[in-house]
């Protein structure tokens, strides 16, 4: 009988860390230090409590951790995003979402999929809505960024 | 407003023209390059020539207008050069010492050299070595850590723009020493040896296509986050603009100012830099808005269903599969087909519903209104 030669499963050595020119994605630039920490747990949750959620959200997003390396920040971060986002109601969305900058739409957008990767209960409809909006005002340019970003939430 | 062929149903991969624009070199997503001649309208609907030599598709098509040389470079990890002895096209074949596809090439502006960029992480200029009549290439390999997917010349004839899916676009000095004078200092630096990184920005995707501005002093690039991106010589800032459509392949600067780009959206879209900033300006491809549902004749939707090889249930109760763009499909490479002066006068665009279509920059402004491309 023929062996299955496809296996790879003999390897157990990483070649690659031997080649000189191996490609090591660098993760964060000039602005590395600042978006390190995510947004201020207690801030954004007193906005909350103050129903104050779309001032949370802008609080969330404008300190989105994309450079931060550990998973456990952009955790906590998407957590407090979600929070803010299932706060706000459908008709509040259109107003908060035009008042964004773009780059902040961006940002919303990353996390609305990273929001449908892990859903909770009703949170994906919720979610849809805000993809509606936010898909409105940034266009397919917006998830084409959710899609080729390095720089994730 | 623009002059429109067809050549089948391939897509175009890519193409050239030759110095007076009474041919073309296309290849149709296949090993061959095919050449076309002019008609009164259009090209003629079969080549006069083909270029058989590649084993595997081929990426890259220039012709040098001067010195009438074809540089072909493909998949296989070779490129030719084709002379022409009056009857037919000679190759010669480039060693480009690459273990990878070869994915772009352009002719340096004084045609004695040529830049090939590569899956294996380099950009091979070559020169003709003249005592064996063989071009040799030199490697440009560091800081490079991905596929180069573009790259574009300096009009001083010694710089490369390069744009690399490693989500970086990089100038380079491509100075052979062995061909060419000392270069004069630029803006860019006054040290030029090969190789040598004179300046390098970053990009939020893969870099699909560099443009160096007429005056060499700005180059604008496009890339897979939906963006374009302008820098300038001895500034490390960098003018970005994202779009909120899809990503952009190609752009080309039209003048010291503006800069036509295109991609999966089908239309070239115009972008006007200023000082610092970059603003898109307009679509180019202002085409009437077919009439919504009920105006579409029966006779126009079987038409255009038999057109497009379409069954009725594909096409459904309204043909959503006709775009309102000249190009139906993604565009693929933007060249410039006619200049004046610094200015381009005419720029071609074709792409995978294997159109080429001439745009002419007087006639769009005459279409556009007050909008201005020069």
């Amino acid at each position: 009988m023929a062996k299955n030669t496809l296996s790879s499963t003999f390897r157990k050595l990483d070649i690659d860390q031997y080649n000189d020119d191996l490609y090591v994605e660098e993760s964060g630039g000039e602005s590395a230090e600042i978006a390190h920490q995510g947004p201020d747990e207690a801030e954004v949750n007193a906005l909350l409590n103050g129903s104050k959620a779309e001032e949370a959200l802008k609080v969330v997003l404008r300190n989105a951790p994309i450079n931060a390396k550990g998973f456990d920040v952009k955790d906590k971060a998407f957590a407090l995003a979600m929070k803010c986002m299932l706060a706000i109601r459908t008709s509040e969305m259109d107003a908060l979402v035009q008042s964004l900058e773009p780059e902040l739409v961006d940002t919303l957008m990353k996390y609305i999929y990273r929001g449908f990767e892990s859903p909770s209960e009703g949170s994906s409809g919720h979610l849809l809505a805000w993809h509606e909006k936010a898909f409105a005002h940034g266009g397919l340019g917006s998830i084409i960024r959710v899609m080729t970003a390095r720089k994730t939430v | 407003m623009a002059d429109i062929h067809s050549f089948g149903v391939d897509p175009v991969s890519c193409h050239a023209f030759n110095k007076d624009r009474s041919q073309v070199a296309v290849a149709l997503n296949g090993n061959d390059v095919a050449i076309y001649a002019k008609d009164q309208v259009g090209w003629k609907a079969s080549p006069i020539q083909t270029l058989t030599k590649h084993d595997l598709r081929v990426t890259s098509i220039d012709w040098a207008p001067k010195s009438n040389r074809i540089v072909t470079c493909s998949a296989d990890r070779n490129g030719y050069v084709w002379n022409w002895d009056g009857k037919t096209w000679e190759p010669v074949l480039v060693h480009l010492r690459i273990n990878r596809a070869a994915t772009y090439v352009r002719w340096s502006p004084r045609e004695n050299k040529f830049a090939v960029g590569s899956g294996a992480k380099l950009v091979s200029v070559c020169y003709i070595d003249d005592a064996n009549n063989w071009w040799l290439s030199k490697h440009i390999k560091k800081p490079l850590q991905s596929t180069v997917s573009c790259l574009d010349w300096h009009p001083n004839n010694v710089l490369l723009a390069t744009g690399s899916t490693d989500f970086r676009t990089r100038v380079f000095s491509a100075y052979i020493k062995e061909i060419e004078d000392k270069p004069e200092p630029t803006p860019w630096g006054a040290r030029m040896p090969l190789g040598q990184l004179m300046a390098e920005f970053p990009s939020g995707g893969w870099v699909h296509g560099v443009s160096f501005s007429p005056d060499g002093n700005r180059v604008a690039w496009v890339s897979h986050d939906s963006s374009i991106a302008v820098a300038s010589a001895g500034g490390d800032k960098v003018a970005s603009l994202s779009l909120s459509g899809l990503p952009l392949l190609k752009c080309l600067w039209l003048s010291p100012l503006k800069v036509v780009a295109a991609g999966y959206d089908c239309c070239p879209l115009l972008f006007e830099v200023n000082d610092n900033a970059l603003t898109f300006v307009t679509s180019l491809d202002k085409q009437k808005k077919t009439e919504a549902g009920g105006n579409v004749s029966a006779m126009r939707k079987f038409r255009d269903m038999d057109k497009l090889s379409l069954d009725s249930g594909t096409a459904g109760p309204d043909i959503g599969t006709v775009m309102t763009t000249i190009h139906q499909n993604t565009i693929s490479s933007v060249t410039v087909h006619s200049n004046q002066g610094d200015k381009v006068s005419k720029f071609a665009t074709s792409g995978v519903d294997s159109k080429l279509i001439v745009w002419d920059v007087k006639a769009l402004e005459a279409s556009l209104g007050s909008v201005r491309l020069h």
